[in-house]
């Protein structure tokens, strides 16, 4: 499954409540405001190490970009482009916005 | 047909989200589709007994999940863990729900064709 968040971590519980409810091996989509848990900055406030032990976690580099934080991504994270975020979305059987 | 998930985390009159997703449901529910609503963070609130919203000029819609029934809609889940948080017992819930923990319910997510978020 994968799980999609576009709210920051700091806004909203939305990333706490997909960690909580994402299982073993899913896949997380950081996009929008959600890519500060991505950054070096945000990833202890957002949990990011504890998800990137047992997901996979990707983020939306063009989000990164716009928001100026595209050089503190975090170790462990992968950056995709629009082209990955539908490659993601085709290869899981299922998808969920945390919104 | 396919398995529908409608989540509810928001509560009940501070947006529009929660009166969406029950119009919504009502549509899903038309086209016989497997229907099941969850309940977490705020959106358990959704489910509180005893609203009146007369004050607020808003329709009280807490009353169409007891109607919910009608439409075979009767897959109602409400997470342990965002309810207690919240000081509420299934007692003080408008409608029977089963109660899962959090380890039951990201199981019955992970098996939905179609998850839709309010």
């Amino acid at each position: 499954m994968l799980h999609i968040v576009n709210k920051s971590h700091r806004q909203t519980t939305s990333l706490a409540s997909c960690l909580r409810l994402a299982q073993d091996g899913h896949a997380l989509l950081l996009i929008e405001d959600g890519v500060y848990a991505a950054t070096t900055a945000g990833a202890a406030s957002a949990g990011l190490a504890e998800a990137l032990a047992r997901l996979k976690v990707y983020v939306l580099r063009p989000d990164l970009e716009a928001r100026g934080v595209a050089a503190a991504l975090a170790e462990g994270v992968t950056a995709v482009d629009y082209t990955g975020f539908v490659d993601l979305v085709a290869e899981h059987t299922n998808n969920q916005t945390w919104l | 047909m396919k398995k529908f998930m409608f989540v509810n985390r928001k509560a009940p009159y501070g947006t529009i989200y929660a009166l969406e997703s029950l119009e919504v449901v009502l549509i899903a529910a038309t086209f016989d589709q497997d229907v099941s609503l969850v309940f977490l963070d705020d959106g358990v609130y959704e489910l509180a007994k005893g609203q009146d919203t007369q004050g607020i000029g808003i329709k009280n819609h807490s009353k169409t999940y007891r109607a919910l029934d009608g439409y075979d809609v009767e897959k109602l889940y409400v997470e342990r863990e965002s309810m207690q948080a919240r000081g509420l017992s299934e007692d003080d819930l408008i409608v029977d729900v089963e109660v899962l923990s959090s380890v039951e319910m990201a199981a019955l997510m992970a098996e939905q064709d179609v998850v839709l978020s309010f």
